[in-house]
């Protein structure tokens, strides 16, 4: 099965003043036509770097010092600049977490997807006007002819996310990497997009990375799951897999601190401890001084270790099946 | 899917509460019509004078130096009196109203578009550029502008275009700075990610997407400048390095009447004057008035 994208050894690193922040390090993983990957992991632990390196969005002091994107077998990493701006929005498009913070304030909808259709096609401002109406009709904008003449503030949020979804449909994508799309919005709300969203994705045929600390979001979207701990992917496999017996002690503590998981009344278990800062990682196993599964064997950087048919977890002594339940 | 939102959009206004506010305040009010009434009669001052104090055909040197609502032996009513020409004042002072509003506001928007364009372009490019463009920028500044615009006029020579072009000199760095500082905050803002995750070009980002968001302190500066031109403008006339004296503006009236004012004939001097004075204070009352409504921390 040919891959759309191949993301091989990435290492995205920021040269502070403090030292160099290792925000991705070393994260390899593919992703088929049609494809969608949930990118688990608590703040800061590199997913949404390793999303705007696909992109070449990472901007100084930081940098992709190591590894190769391929996308249809073309490395992005070095690729120049005019290149990247070309596939940008038109093959790999992205949907931000804060809808009220994506679209320009003082422009209308409608020059801000004009201006994109315009970006890649060369048609006329009628035809670029009619397929944005057209599109946001599609992500369940009502009356689009009308509210296409609105400004930003006058939708709500998650008016405004369908209308930042739209825009990133604008140009049928081959790749959306949707950045915590739902995160900002109303639990309600949040339905109405992943279900959106999971319609779309299913009739344009896109792959999609939805990233996400939200275990539960990710589970209903997505058909594989990587975990993301401090740079670094520490569980992968099938969305099923990953969510119903987790092999990684991280992953694991993700799931049972997740309120519903666990009898109401019960104190819940949670992962001691707080995401290291990437400045000064333990040695070893990243995740060690957390674990209650830790010992000696952890202060060595830890193995890949395969956990069953098409899933590996990145330690030493992954939990069995039987454990994780 | 939500129905509820099928309402009517309301004709959208970014300006309409800015308006609202603006005209909580009768000073600026009053202000702003003064202003409003100042443009009219500098567009329309040709049509407006009694005379063209200009064509040699019209004065007559009979009616030199007379007083303030004194009407001439061959029947001309002159309301603010005449000149030591002959000419009638109150005409001479809607002619020189637009030389002058015309060269403050050229200067203006030039400066503006020139300030503007560097400091978007500092704060987006940021690295050596911004860096090497704000030293100049401070370097600028350093200097008390009425020094420059005086060397450059003594180096280049008399002219309106000249003045023009020194009074740019002398005010661009202001909105280069604002605007940068503005401009470094907007940039940091996700939407100008997202508009880069477009695929949009550089200059369509800066100024299609960065530059309306960093208008307001650009307007409140550019309203001040305008009336700081209009001053530094009447300062060099008046010292006799700016305009020629065939286009004379308000500055330019003062000073003809300055060695005489003291002789008696008080009106030469004093109602272009008065005019320069009313013109730059109800120029900076709007100024005042559009910063505070303007100023996002006076939230709206």
């Amino acid at each position: 099965m040919s891959a759309l994208l191949e993301v091989e050894g990435l290492k995205t690193h920021f040269f502070t003043r403090a030292g160099v922040v290792k925000a991705v390090d070393g994260v390899s993983f593919s992703l088929a036509e049609g494809e969608v990957l949930g990118l688990v992991g608590e703040s800061g632990s590199g997913k949404t770097v390793a999303n705007f390196s696909i992109l070449g969005l990472v901007d100084p002091p930081g940098r992709v010092v190591e590894g190769s994107i391929r996308f249809r077998g073309e490395d992005l990493v070095g690729a120049p600049i005019s290149r990247m701006r070309k596939l940008r929005g038109r093959d790999i498009a992205m949907i931000f977490q804060d809808p009220m913070m994506t679209l320009t304030p003082v422009l209308r909808i409608e020059t801000q997807m004009v201006e994109t259709v315009l970006a890649h096609e060369k048609v006329s401002a009628k035809a670029a006007r009619d397929r944005a109406i057209d599109v946001l009709a599609r992500v369940g904008i009502p009356s689009p002819a009308e509210r296409i003449r609105a400004y930003p503030h006058q939708f709500s949020g998650g008016m405004r996310q369908r209308v930042a979804i739209a825009i990133a449909l604008l140009h049928k994508p081959a790749l959306i990497l949707a950045d915590e799309p739902t995160t900002a919005l109303d639990v309600t709300i949040q339905g109405q997009i992943i279900a959106e969203m999971q319609k779309l994705v299913a009739e344009t045929g896109a792959a999609m990375i939805w990233v996400s600390h939200d275990l539960a979001v990710v589970e209903t979207i997505a058909d594989k799951i990587a975990v993301m701990y401090a740079g670094r992917i520490v569980e992968y496999g099938r969305s099923g897999d990953v969510i119903g017996q987790p092999a990684h002690p991280y992953a694991r503590g993700l799931l049972d601190s997740i309120p519903s998981r666990t009898t109401p009344g019960q104190h819940l278990n949670q992962i001691p401890g707080m995401a290291p800062s990437v400045l000064h990682l333990p040695p070893g196993c990243a995740f060690q001084p957390r674990c209650r599964f830790a010992d000696a064997a952890c202060a060595v950087p830890p193995p890949i270790v395969d956990t069953g048919e098409d899933r590996w977890a990145r330690c030493v002594r992954p939990l069995a099946p039987e454990a994780a339940l | 899917m939500t129905a509820l939102e099928t309402s009517r959009v309301a004709t959208p206004s970014r300006w309409r509460p800015v308006l609202r506010e603006f005209s909580e305040s009768p000073g600026a009010v009053i202000a702003l019509a003064i202003c409003v009434l100042l443009l009219f009669a500098a567009v329309f001052g040709p049509w407006l004078a009694p005379q063209n104090p200009y064509d040699l055909a019209e004065i007559s040197f009979f009616d030199s130096r007379l007083p303030p609502l004194s009407t001439s032996p061959d029947g001309h009513f002159y309301l603010l009196g005449t000149d030591n020409q002959g000419r009638d004042m109150f005409s001479a002072m809607l002619y020189g109203l637009r030389t002058s509003l015309f060269v403050g506001v050229a200067s203006g928007v030039l400066a503006i578009a020139i300030g503007v364009s560097l400091g978007l372009i500092a704060a987006y490019a940021g690295g050596a550029f911004d860096a090497f463009l704000m030293r100049f920028v401070d370097f600028m500044l350093g200097f008390p502008s009425i020094l420059v615009a005086l060397m450059m006029l003594a180096i280049l020579g008399q002219g309106t275009e000249k003045v023009i072009l020194a009074l740019v000199v002398v005010q661009w760095a202001y909105f280069a700075r604002a605007v940068r500082a503005t401009a470094l905050s907007e940039r940091s803002k996700e939407y100008i990610e997202a508009a880069r995750s477009l695929g949009l070009g550089h200059a369509r980002i800066v100024f299609g997407h960065l530059a309306p968001n960093c208008m307001p302190p650009v307007i409140v500066i550019g309203t001040m400048q305008i009336a700081s031109a209009i001053s530094a403008e009447a300062t060099l006339s008046f010292l006799g390095l700016g305009l020629p004296i065939t286009e004379p503006s308000l500055g330019l009236l003062i000073s003809n009447g300055f060695n005489v004012m003291l002789a008696g004939l008080y009106w030469i001097s004093v109602f272009p004057g008065l005019l320069l004075l009313v013109l730059i204070f109800a120029i900076n009352i709007v100024g005042d008035r559009l910063r505070e409504v303007l100023n996002p921390r006076n939230a709206r």
